[in-house]
């Protein structure tokens, strides 16, 4: 019973801050989005459905279902990319300079996504670095900026090192010694990926996906900078309600909707977490 | 011929260390065939070239006639046991062994059916649905096996496949594996340190060294005649010995040690007078005797230490400025106390004359 006594003492900090900081926000959230705005942007806590009954109108929905494509085509874009980096990384990079490459793939975390998205602006706007040197080979320019390629490229670019970081971790500590099995069995390098290695990746594939898709179903800072506003996303959708529209129950109503399509994937996705977590 | 493996002036180094020397070898078709020797001295290096792991840096590689030297492993007729196993922890047994048969192309109903009858060969009939980590060391052992041998290879290579069981049932293995490999009349390359799995085993001992192959024969031989003295040591002859040719006559030779000890020895041929050898005497080819009789050498000394087996009794005897072992038998070995003088009796034909230096007079 005192290790049973010890267990909850460990985990007690962590329940602490799950609770202050993820369960009483969300139901803070939730008990806004029962109520009505106020005419100068306050919340009336008068309980009702209202905000529900009109965020699962057409209009919201599309906009849901344009957040989902966008998150899954992101996820599907990173993995692509990722894969061969953390493969090279993981089991081709000289081991003593693992570390070093590793600090670059985060090394963009040491900048804000803001600044990395003007980057992005300074890179891809008409005079930018992009088109200037198209201009100097005589070609374009190209409209590289404020259209939905643009949004996935900087949401790509974004989220890959969360996608590169899991899959090295699977990757590196795959047995060598499974992979020459495969080839003694008469698997060429192209099998023996299919059969063995792909497979014994997977608990980094879905971390990564998990890492990548949840924040990119929210995602507002590369829609609004790099996409112009021009498309909306749930991200720029709910932050309007906040902010421009001061409709924060409607705001808090599509919040809680867009946890809860998370919630539903992770769910549906919980066994291959849990091999995730296990492995 | 099916199944022959022939290695022709093989060299493999790793940076500047030599793994593999200048190596010639050939594998007969069908026979079980053991790499012996100290970790360090190539014999895993020489199976990874066999198995295409590893390529040669110099010499060539023929299985069943053809050259397969710049062939990868997954073209090469041979199959590898793993040392820790290597089995697919994302498959069942089943589907473990039946990798390489799905990698052949082969249609559903003759895979069931075949590894069906691998699992049933290595007695793991009815375990296919279980996951290798549910099984035991020794069951994990037999999938590898069935893994391998259900794609019926022209050679198998199994890579210290025991290592990793406790005794009891290594020596189990040892029987069943021997059993298997007649039964299937495969060509078994097998790579092991330990000398009495390949004295069970092989149909042939190749005592690696240092990269190079020290001496090649049937068991019976290698343990009768170790012909130098790295043999002779990791045969377990424990008794080496320096010696002076004192003189050659009449079929014995007589020699001196360092120490003084004298004794003589049936001349092979290869004692020249004057001339400083390494002899070796099996433990159990001497005895302690309480009165010096006819014909066998007799060297006296003082008992230092006693080492019990169970079935038999080693004796530490203090000759001179030489400690040598003597074996006896539970049923002739008797109660002795420490620092007793014994006399240790053995016979002029269990002197083994042995080369020195690795790689002479080949």
């Amino acid at each position: 019973m005192t290790s049973r006594r010890a267990a909850m003492l460990l985990a007690l900090p962590c329940l602490l801050a799950l609770v202050a900081l993820f369960v009483a926000p969300q139901a803070l959230m939730f008990e806004f989005s029962l109520g009505r705005r106020s005419l100068y942007g306050g919340v009336i806590h008068q309980w009702s459905l209202d905000n529900y009954r009109r965020a699962l109108q057409p209009l919201y929905l599309n906009i849901l279902a344009r957040s989902v494509g966008l998150a899954l085509a992101t996820t599907l874009l990173c993995l692509l990319l990722a894969y061969p980096v953390a493969y090279w990384l993981g089991r081709k990079a000289p081991p003593r300079a693992r570390g070093a490459l590793l600090v670059l793939v985060i090394l963009p975390f040491w900048t804000s996504f803001l600044v990395r998205m003007y980057a992005w602006i300074f890179m891809l706007r008409t005079e930018g670095l992009v088109n200037t040197a198209l201009g100097l080979a005589g070609l374009g320019p190209l409209n590289l900026l404020y259209n939905d390629a643009a949004v996935l490229l900087g949401q790509v670019y974004g989220e890959l090192p969360f996608m590169i970081l899991p899959l090295y971790a699977s990757l590196e500590k795959l047995d060598p010694s499974l992979l020459e099995a495969a080839a003694d069995l008469g698997a060429g390098p192209a099998r023996a990926l299919w059969r063995v290695t792909l497979p014994l990746s997977r608990p980094g594939i879905v971390a990564g996906s998990v890492l990548v898709f949840i924040p990119s179903l929210g995602a507002y800072l590369a829609p609004d900078l790099l996409g112009g506003a021009r498309t909306v996303y749930m991200g720029n959708l709910i932050q309007s309600q906040f902010t421009f529209v001061r409709d924060a129950p409607f705001g808090a109503a599509l919040s809680f909707l867009l946890s809860l399509v998370v919630l539903v994937l992770l769910v549906i996705f919980r066994r291959p977490l849990g091999e995730a977590r296990s492995a | 011929m099916r199944g022959q493996v022939v290695l022709q002036g093989l060299g493999k180094a790793f940076g500047d260390v030599a793994a593999v020397r200048d190596l010639s070898l050939e594998v007969r078709g069908g026979e079980f065939l053991t790499l012996l020797g100290p970790s360090g001295c190539g014999k895993t290096t020489l199976l990874r070239m066999i198995a295409g792991f590893e390529s040669p840096d110099a010499g060539q590689i023929l299985i069943s006639g053809r050259d397969v030297t710049a062939q990868p492993p997954y073209e090469r007729p041979v199959n590898t046991v793993f040392q820790q196993y290597a089995l697919f922890p994302h498959r069942t047994v089943a589907g473990n062994v039946a990798f390489g048969l799905e990698t052949q192309g082969r249609g559903k109903a003759q895979i069931g059916e075949r590894v069906e009858k691998a699992l049933e060969m290595v007695r793991l009939g009815g375990l296919g649905d279980r996951r290798p980590s549910q099984l035991s060391g020794g069951q994990q052992q037999r999938v590898a096996l069935a893994r391998a041998v259900v794609l019926e290879p022209e050679v198998l290579l199994l890579d210290e496949p025991m290592a990793a069981l406790d005794l009891k049932l290594r020596q189990e293995m040892r029987v069943e594996v021997k059993n298997l490999q007649e039964r299937l009349g495969i060509t078994f390359v097998f790579v092991t340190h330990d000398q009495e799995e390949a004295l069970v085993m092989s149909d042939r001992i190749a005592v690696m060294n240092r990269g190079r192959v020290e001496q090649v024969g049937p068991p019976e031989a290698l343990y009768a005649r170790p012909r130098t003295r790295f043999v002779a040591d990791f045969l377990a002859v424990r008794n080496l010995l320096e010696a002076t040719v004192v003189s050659v006559a009449f079929g014995m030779a007589a020699l001196r040690t360092r120490g003084g000890a004298s004794f003589q020895a049936s001349d092979d041929g290869g004692y020249r007078e004057g001339v400083t050898v390494w002899v070796g005497v099996r433990p159990e080819r001497m005895s302690l005797v309480e009165a010096a009789g006819d014909g066998d050498n007799h060297l006296s000394g003082t008992l230092e230490d006693e080492i019990y087996l169970g079935d038999r009794t080693d004796w530490r005897v203090r000759v001179g400025e030489e400690t040598l072992t003597v074996a006896e038998s539970a049923t002739v070995a008797r109660a002795r106390r420490r620092g007793e003088p014994v006399t240790v009796s053995f016979s002029p034909g269990a002197v083994l004359r042995l080369e020195d230096a690795e790689g002479e007079g080949r």
